[in-house]
């Protein structure tokens, strides 16, 4: 990845360094998809033999590859094309929403899912524009309070429109239009139960596969699937015509449009894009967990996607996927597992010794906000390209060689964090060996040098 | 080359006329009323103090400021008013005076934004990938090498733009221009912060593009050397008007020229 940690570790310890970076990056591939497709199988059997591992549960790995393709979609958005979205889980909202609809007894519709989710992607598409159109003009800060405004209203109109009575005026005539007191979202109680994906295969599971949290396993295998396929298109996007054109918007959007981009159609694509596979999850997690309640589409999500986003490496698609993994991971597994067998016994019997309230009632997981409020803040100080960056960002962040620096308080994590995204080299590997070189190169030239030439002209 | 920019017949009309151009900002008049013709295939400078409206003069024609009176024509069509992207799509690129490329992409990337308006691809082929889509981007990537190896950058094709030298930046951005396929080149101060040999190489890259490609020039430049080099006609500015107009040889000797430059007291003592 880094010069840095290229120098520092030995040659030995990585056993695809010989190889060609395409095979590498295939070997790595099928190493992963055939970890991922054993992992769930052998769960059991890892964790009776090792207990003190903290091992995932596929359920928990489902949520992972879930903000996995959150993720994706949302670094669309603040990745490629610059645009701080703070209401993202609004089309996650109506992702599910719309399966709900279409694949319920709610209004007594049973459309397939493998139809359905398409209609949901559609759905939350066309929302993504609808919040687009009016907020182009606005820039950072403003964007950011417009969307997360958006994503509130979204949540909160899911949640009222579960009793809804809708009358004309009586100068009109007062002729009822909705209701009186129609349910039209469930309100609080949500929707319940909604339709799972099934695939009418036989076998020794029954006369069906069901990907439902009846059926961990397989739902496991799809949402990978799906995410796959959200990476795939999240690759294709960045080499085309339409990824450089989002990036010339993020980097600078008056040149952009001066080169002839039109950045109206550019950002609304970015926008309903980025919401599509928003709907692509929100469609799944409805289906999987055949029930949806209003509430669980709160602020937290969109945050923590963000967390995600920048945890990972913002713009970087391998990054954001290890990011939403790692999150979710340290969320759903490492925080309950530390806390019941590290943590909350020892400060709980504190509390009760002291009599301090805090401590008597201390649950690791319920801080869990807390942390990662930490973990972002020191990840802005220390690595604010995030763990797995693009390379440029990295040399945005910290300037012309510095970027080989590691500094030696976080060595140890970024020693560990690095030698991974040394080893797992997906698919959207960016740099070859000749840019890394050049980079490289880069990095050696004299500061004196380049200060001289990098002058703006107006001070020469 | 030929490929990327598009072949002008040489004749001797107008190809931009710009009447009564006039720009306000609020109470401050930054154009006024400036008539303003670019023959084809010439190469024009548009001079004066800071702060005279050259680059206001400029945005005006891109697209980025609206006339507050005025039309300007470009090849025949009427073009006051439209957006940025689409006067380029008609044909004018320009360069900026404070160089604005792309930081965090490479060279190559740049100009392969340049390339965007000419690429037929939408979305759906971005995802789908089509063989047609292939070989366009292909085909992009191709003749963005080629406008890179014209401004001497082949060899720094995946160099962050922000990692070029300041020169190099320079070069840069007029590929990146260039890649649009223009008729009309805009040079917002293309030799500023160079030193004579780069100014120099520069000046003679600019006339080969004339010649050799048939584009059409306009420059604002401070460099007079320059200027007087390689200008068949000079336009000079001063707060907002235009006071002179001709020949470099005729510029150079008009008083209000000097004026607006050194000083009365200079103008007199010439």
């Amino acid at each position: 990845m880094t010069t840095a940690v290229r120098s520092r570790r030995p040659a030995v310890s990585n056993p695809f360094a010989s190889m060609d970076p395409r095979r590498r990056r295939i070997g790595v591939l099928v190493i992963l998809a055939v970890l991922a497709v054993v992992y769930p199988v052998a769960f059991r059997a890892l964790e009776s033999t090792f207990p003190f591992i903290p091992w995932p549960g596929t359920a928990v790995l489902i949520t992972c590859a879930t903000f996995g393709i959150l993720a994706l979609g949302l670094n669309i958005v603040m990745g490629f094309a610059g645009l701080l979205d703070l209401g993202y889980v609004a089309f996650y909202a109506i992702g599910a929403y719309t399966t709900a609809f279409l694949a319920s007894s709610h209004f007594g519709i049973h459309i397939s899912w493998w139809i359905v989710v398409w209609i949901a992607v559609a759905t939350a598409a066309i929302f993504g524009i609808l919040l687009g159109a009016p907020t182009l003009k606005l820039r950072g800060d403003y964007l950011a309070i417009v969307t997360l405004g958006f994503g509130e209203i979204v949540r909160i109109v899911f949640r009222n429109l579960g009793d809804i009575t809708l009358k004309l005026p009586d100068f009109l005539g007062g002729q009822m239009i909705i209701g009186p007191n129609a349910n039209l979202t469930g309100g609080n109680v949500g929707i319940n139960p909604i339709d799972p994906p099934t695939i009418p295969i036989g076998g020794p599971w029954g006369d069906q596969i069901v990907f439902s949290n009846q059926n961990a396993i397989f739902s496991w295998y799809l949402v990978l699937a799906l995410m796959a396929l959200t990476f795939l298109i999240c690759v294709r996007l960045r080499d085309s015509k339409l990824g450089r054109a989002w990036m010339a918007i993020r980097e600078d959007e008056t040149a952009a449009a001066a080169m002839g981009i039109n950045t109206v159609t550019t950002k609304l694509l970015a926008f309903s894009l980025g919401a599509s596979f928003s709907g692509f999850a929100g469609a799944f997690t409805g289906a999987y967990n055949t029930a949806i309640f209003a509430e669980t589409f709160n602020f937290n999500v969109s945050i923590l996607v963000v967390v995600i986003i920048i945890f990972g490496g913002i713009g970087s698609l391998r990054g954001v996927v290890i990011g939403a993994f790692v999150v979710q991971y340290i969320d759903k597994t490492l925080l309950p597992f530390l806390g019941d067998n590290v943590v909350n016994g020892p400060l709980q019997s504190l509390g009760n010794a002291t009599g301090i309230q805090l401590l008597t009632d201390f649950k690791l997981t319920t801080y869990n906000y807390l942390l990662f409020g930490i973990l972002l803040a020191i990840m802005m100080i220390r690595r604010p390209e995030g763990l797995f960056p693009v390379e440029s960002h990295k040399a945005e962040l910290h300037g012309i060689g510095v970027a080989a620096e590691v500094t030696a308080g976080s060595a140890d994590e970024l020693a560990i964090a690095e030698e991974i995204a040394e080893d797992i080299v997906l698919a959207d590997d960016v740099e070859d060996p000749r840019s890394a070189a050049e980079a490289a190169l880069e990095a050696d030239t004299p500061p004196s040098q380049i200060r001289d030439r990098d002058l703006p002209e107006d001070t020469r | 080359m030929t490929a990327a920019v598009a072949a002008q017949p040489q004749t001797a009309d107008d190809l931009l006329v710009a009447t009564g151009c006039t720009k306000r900002f609020g109470g401050l008049v930054a154009v006024h009323d400036i008539d303003f013709t670019i023959p084809r295939g010439g190469i024009v400078s548009l001079i004066g103090p800071n702060g005279a409206g050259k680059t206001t003069f400029f945005n005006m024609i891109t697209g980025l400021y609206v006339p507050t009176e005025g039309s300007i024509k470009f090849d025949g069509q009427e073009i006051t008013g439209s957006k940025p992207h689409e006067v380029v799509r008609i044909g004018i690129a320009r360069t900026f005076q404070n160089i604005r490329l792309f930081g965090n992409m490479s060279a190559e990337e740049n100009v392969l934004v340049g390339l965007h308006h000419r690429l037929k691809g939408r979305w759906f082929g971005a995802i789908l990938r089509p063989p047609s889509i292939q070989r366009e981007e292909a085909d992009a990537h191709a003749q963005a090498m080629e406008l890179l190896d014209l401004v001497g950058l082949k060899t720094r094709s995946q160099t962050l733009a922000r990692n070029l030298p300041y020169g190099d930046q320079r070069r840069l951005e007029i590929a990146r221009a260039l890649a649009t396929g223009p008729k009309l080149l805009l040079l917002d101060e293309p030799t500023a912060g160079m030193n004579p040999e780069e100014t120099r190489r520069l000046t003679d890259f600019v006339r080969e593009l004339r010649d050799r490609l048939g584009l059409t020039v306009l420059l604002i430049e401070h460099d007079m050397k320059v200027v007087m080099g390689i200008s068949d006609r000079v336009t000079v500015l001063d707060h907002g008007e235009k006071i002179a107009e001709g020949s470099p040889a005729e510029v150079r000797a008009d008083t209000r020229v000097i004026e607006a430059y050194l000083g009365r007291g200079a103008a007199e003592a010439g």
